[in-house]
C-alpha cells in the first residue's frame, strides 16, 4: 500500500521583494515580505540604499560651508534641515538672529511645508492607492512655490537660503504681493481637493482603519510631527518651543479625532496633512503683515570672526516630517567634530515591521504613503 | 526640573558610582551632561521612564562619538519628556577596544533602529538587542566608517572608489611637454 | 568595394558609396525607423534622490515629458532609456547593473545630475559612487545639482539627435557604427 502521508501545515509562505526600485516615490526603500497568498506574515524593511555619509563629510567641511549638505538630509523639506543646522550653531556660538531675518525663515519654511506636504505627501498617497490624475494638479502648485523661492532665493529644489545668523538674501520688491495672491488661490484648490478626494468615499474605504497607531505606541516608537498629532497627541514645536518668531503668530494645531474610523489610522494622517496646509496659509499671511515693522535688509547677526567654537548643542525644529534635530559637537577647531541629525521618518519606519503582520499588501502600500517616510531622511 | 536637580535626585537614588560627573559651563555645555556607568544604564532608563517626576517619554537622539586621543567612545542619549517637558542629556564612556553596553530597547521601543545604526557606523555593541545587524551600509561592509581612523577600501566588488581628477588625467593647465 | 574585415559584409553597409539604389532605399528606411524610435523613447522610472524630483517635475505639468513621445515606464523590459537621477550608492550599484542588463536593446542611459555625472558633492563619501559611468556606460551627461526641467528636456533632445543619426539597419545585423 501507498505511504502517503498527509499533513495540516498549509505551508505556502511566499517571499515577495518591493524594491528598491519601485513605482512608488518614497525613494529607494526595500521590503522583504513574507505573505500567505495576500496577508503579510512580516514585513522586513532594508534601507541604506541612499546612505551618503552626510554625517562624515560633516567633519570635514566648516560650520558655515556645510548647509548645502544639509539641503541633502531632506531635499523636500531642505528649508527646515538649513534652519535645524543653522539654530544648532547658533546656540553653540551664542549668535542672535535679527526679528527680519526670523520672519523670512518663517515664510520660507511655511512655504516649503506646504509644498512638501501638498504636492509630495497627499499627491504620492493618492497616487499609491491608485488616484493617479491628481497628482499633476499637485505638482502645479507645488511649480509655482517653486517659482517663487527661485526669486527669493535662486534654486528650486536645495536651496542653502538660511546661514549662520540669519538668511542669505531679502525678499525682492513686490514678492509679498505675488504670495499672498497665491495663497489666496490655493485655498480655494485645498477646498477642491477636499471635496474630490479628502472625502471620497473610495478614498475612506482604502484609508480608514487601516494600520491604527495608538497614542501610546505612537510616543513608544518615537513618532513626531503629523504622523504623532494624528495619533491623538497635542504636540508641535512651534507652539511648545516657540523658537524663530513663531511666538507672535496665532494658529491651530489639528490633531487627529478618528472622523471616519479610528483615531490614528491612515486617513486621519492623510487629513492632518491638508488641514497643516491651511495651517500654514494663516501663518504666511501673518508673517507678511508683521515683516514690514522691521527695516529692510538686516538678515544676519553679528557673527565672530572665527568660528571655532568648543562644547556640543542640540537644536530642534518642526519639519514637515515632524521634529528634526541636530546634535552638533565642536572641538575648537574650524570644522565640528560630529554632526548627528535625527530625522521623523527614521522614527517612523521602524514600525512597520511590527505593525505589519495581519495586513494586505495594498494596505502595506497605503501605510507606508501616509507615514510620508522619504529616504534621505531615513540614510542621511 | 533643572538639570542640576535631577542630577542630585538620581544621584541620591543610586549612588556616585553609577551617575557622577556633572558638566554645565554655560560656555560650551549649552544642554548640561552627566556621564552614567554602561551597565546601570537600562535600570537608570527603567526609573526614568516611571518615575513622576521624571516621566521621560522618548529617547530624542542616540549618537556615537569616537575620542581616540582619549581612548573611549561616548554614547550620548538625549532623553525628552512630552508632559513636563523637560530634557536630560547622559553619556555613557566605553572603552574603545570593546564598546559595549545594555540595549534600552526594552525601555522605549524607537532605540530599536538607532542602536542599529549606533551600531553599524560607530560599531557599539548593544547587549540584548533583539537584531543587531547592520542598517544603512551593505552586509559585507568591512569597518566603521564614523571611526576617526577608519581607513577607505581601494574598491568594493570591483567598483574603484575614487575617480581619476581630469585635470591631472588630462594634464589641463601644464606646460606640454618638450618633444 | 572592399569587404569589412570583422563581419564580412561589404562596405556599402558602412560607408556611403557604393550603388545608388541600394544606399538611398537604405538611407530612406533608415530614416523612416530612427524617426520612430526618436520620437517615442520610453524611459525608465528611476529615480533615487533629489534629481528624482526635478524628474518628476519634468514630467508634471508646466515641462512636460510626454509630449516628446517620452512615457514613463515601472519596468525595465518594456523602456528604452533609463534616466539615472540621483546619487549612486555602493548599495544601489550592483542593482542598477542588474537593472540595466535587464533593459534590451537597444537602450540608452541619461546620467542626470552631478552624483551620476561623477559623485557630485559626496566625492568624501565613503559610501557613495563617483559616477554612474563606472558601472554602466552613458550617452548623455546632463549637468546640474539638480539639473533644472528644461536641461533634462535638452538631455532628452540630444538622445534624440543621436538615435536620428544611427545606422539601424546596420546596427541590427551586427555590424559596429
Amino acid at each position: 500500500m501507498s505511504d502517503v502521508v498527509f499533513t495540516n501545515e498549509m505551508d505556502e509562505e511566499m517571499l515577495l521583494n518591493m524594491g528598491p526600485h519601485h513605482p512608488s516615490t518614497h525613494g529607494v526603500l526595500r521590503f522583504i515580505v513574507h505573505t500567505d497568498g495576500e496577508i503579510i506574515r512580516k514585513a522586513v524593511p532594508d534601507v541604506g540604499y541612499l546612505h551618503r555619509s552626510i554625517e562624515k563629510i560633516g567633519e570635514r567641511c566648516t560650520y558655515p560651508g556645510y548647509m548645502p549638505y544639509t539641503d541633502r538630509v531632506d531635499y523636500l523639506a531642505a528649508m527646515f534641515a538649513n534652519e535645524v543646522w543653522a539654530s544648532a550653531c547658533e546656540k553653540l556660538m551664542d549668535i542672535e538672529v535679527p526679528p527680519r531675518a526670523q520672519y523670512l525663515r518663517i515664510i520660507s519654511c511655511e512655504l516649503n511645508r506646504i509644498a512638501s506636504h501638498f504636492s509630495i505627501s497627499l499627491g504620492t498617497t493618492a497616487m499609491d492607492v491608485g488616484a493617479v490624475t491628481p497628482f499633476p494638479y499637485a505638482l502645479r502648485e507645488r511649480e509655482y512655490i517653486n517659482d517663487f523661492i527661485e526669486e527669493l532665493c535662486g534654486a528650486r529644489l536645495t536651496y542653502n537660503y538660511h546661514r549662520i545668523g540669519g538668511v542669505s538674501f531679502d525678499m525682492p520688491k513686490g514678492w509679498d504681493d505675488k504670495v499672498l495672491k497665491w495663497v489666496d488661490h490655493f485655498e480655494l484648490i485645498l477646498n477642491e481637493w477636499d471635496r474630490l478626494i479628502t472625502h471620497n468615499t473610495i478614498f475612506v474605504k482604502r484609508l480608514a482603519n487601516v494600520a491604527v497607531i495608538s497614542a501610546e505606541e505612537a510616543v513608544d516608537w518615537g513618532f513626531v510631527g503629523p504622523n504623532l498629532r494624528a495619533s491623538g497627541v497635542n504636540w508641535d514645536l512651534r507652539k511648545e518651543d516657540k523658537y524663530s518668531a513663531y511666538g507672535n503668530i496665532d494658529f491651530n494645531v489639528p490633531v487627529g479625532s478618528g472622523a471616519y474610523g479610528t483615531t490614528g489610522d491612515c486617513w486621519d494622517r492623510f487629513w492632518l496633512r491638508v488641514e497643516e496646509c491651511r495651517e500654514s496659509c494663516k501663518i504666511l499671511r501673518q508673517a507678511f503683515d508683521l515683516i514690514k515693522q522691521w527695516p529692510e535688509d538686516e538678515i544676519v547677526g553679528t557673527l565672530p570672526k572665527k568660528m571655532r567654537p568648543e562644547g556640543e548643542a542640540y537644536a530642534r525644529v518642526e519639519s514637515a516630517r515632524g521634529d528634526m534635530g541636530c546634535y552638533v559637537i565642536g572641538a575648537g577647531k574650524e570644522e565640528p567634530y560630529r554632526c548627528r541629525f535625527k530625522t521623523g521618518s527614521f522614527n517612523a519606519m521602524s514600525i512597520i515591521e511590527y505593525k505589519s503582520p495581519g495586513l494586505f499588501l495594498a494596505d502595506l502600500v497605503a501605510l507606508i504613503a501616509s507615514l510620508d517616510v522619504v529616504a534621505p531622511e531615513i540614510d542621511r | 526640573m533643572q538639570p542640576k536637580e535631577m542630577f542630585d535626585v538620581l544621584a541620591a537614588q543610586f549612588g556616585p558610582e553609577v551617575i557622577f560627573d556633572f558638566h554645565a559651563d554655560p560656555k560650551k555645555d549649552k544642554d548640561p551632561w552627566f556621564q552614567v556607568k554602561p551597565y546601570e544604564i537600562e535600570a537608570v532608563a527603567e526609573f526614568l521612564k516611571t518615575d513622576a517626576r521624571f516621566s521621560i517619554d522618548t529617547l530624542e537622539c542616540l549618537t556615537g562619538v569616537d575620542y581616540p586621543d582619549k581612548n573611549h567612545i561616548a554614547v550620548v542619549y538625549h532623553l525628552y519628556s512630552y508632559s513636563l517637558r523637560h530634557r536630560l542629556v547622559v553619556k555613557a564612556f566605553l572603552p574603545r577596544e570593546d564598546p559595549s553596553i545594555p540595549t534600552l530597547v526594552n525601555v522605549w521601543s524607537v532605540a530599536n533602529w538607532h542602536e542599529r545604526e549606533c551600531y553599524d557606523l560607530v560599531g557599539v555593541l548593544f547587549e540584548g538587542h533583539p537584531d543587531l545587524r547592520r542598517l544603512l551600509l551593505p552586509d559585507d561592509w568591512e569597518g566603521y566608517p564614523l571611526r576617526k581612523d577608519y581607513a577607505e577600501k581601494d574598491e568594493y566588488h570591483g567598483i574603484p572608489t575614487t575617480r581619476p581628477n581630469p585635470l591631472e588625467l588630462f594634464q589641463i593647465g601644464k606646460a606640454p611637454a618638450k618633444a | 568595394m572592399a569587404t569589412n574585415v570583422t563581419t564580412g559584409l561589404d562596405d556599402r553597409y558602412t560607408d556611403d558609396a557604393g550603388s545608388v539604389i541600394n544606399t538611398r532605399v537604405d538611407q530612406m528606411v533608415n530614416w523612416l525607423l530612427n524617426w520612430g524610435r526618436a520620437n517615442s523613447v520610453w524611459y525608465l522610472l528611476f529615480g533615487l534622490a533629489c534629481c528624482a524630483i526635478e524628474l518628476m517635475q519634468t514630467g508634471g505639468p508646466r515641462a512636460d515629458l510626454e509630449r516628446f513621445g517620452s512615457a514613463p515606464r515601472p519596468s525595465p523590459r518594456s523602456s528604452d532609456l533609463i534616466i539615472v537621477a540621483g546619487t549612486l550608492t555602493y548599495k544601489m550599484a550592483l542593482r542598477v547593473k542588474r537593472l540595466y542588463d535587464q533593459m534590451s536593446e537597444p537602450r540608452y542611459v541619461i546620467s542626470m545630475g552631478s552624483c551620476s555625472n561623477c559623485g557630485g558633492l559626496f566625492q568624501y563619501a565613503y559610501s557613495v559612487c563617483k559616477g554612474v559611468d563606472q558601472i554602466i556606460p552613458v550617452d548623455v551627461y546632463v549637468p546640474g545639482c539638480p539639473p533644472r526641467p528644461e536641461a533634462l528636456l535638452e538631455g532628452l533632445l540630444k538622445i534624440q539627435e543621436k538615435i536620428k543619426g544611427e545606422k539601424y539597419l546596420q546596427m541590427r545585423y551586427g555590424v559596429a557604427v
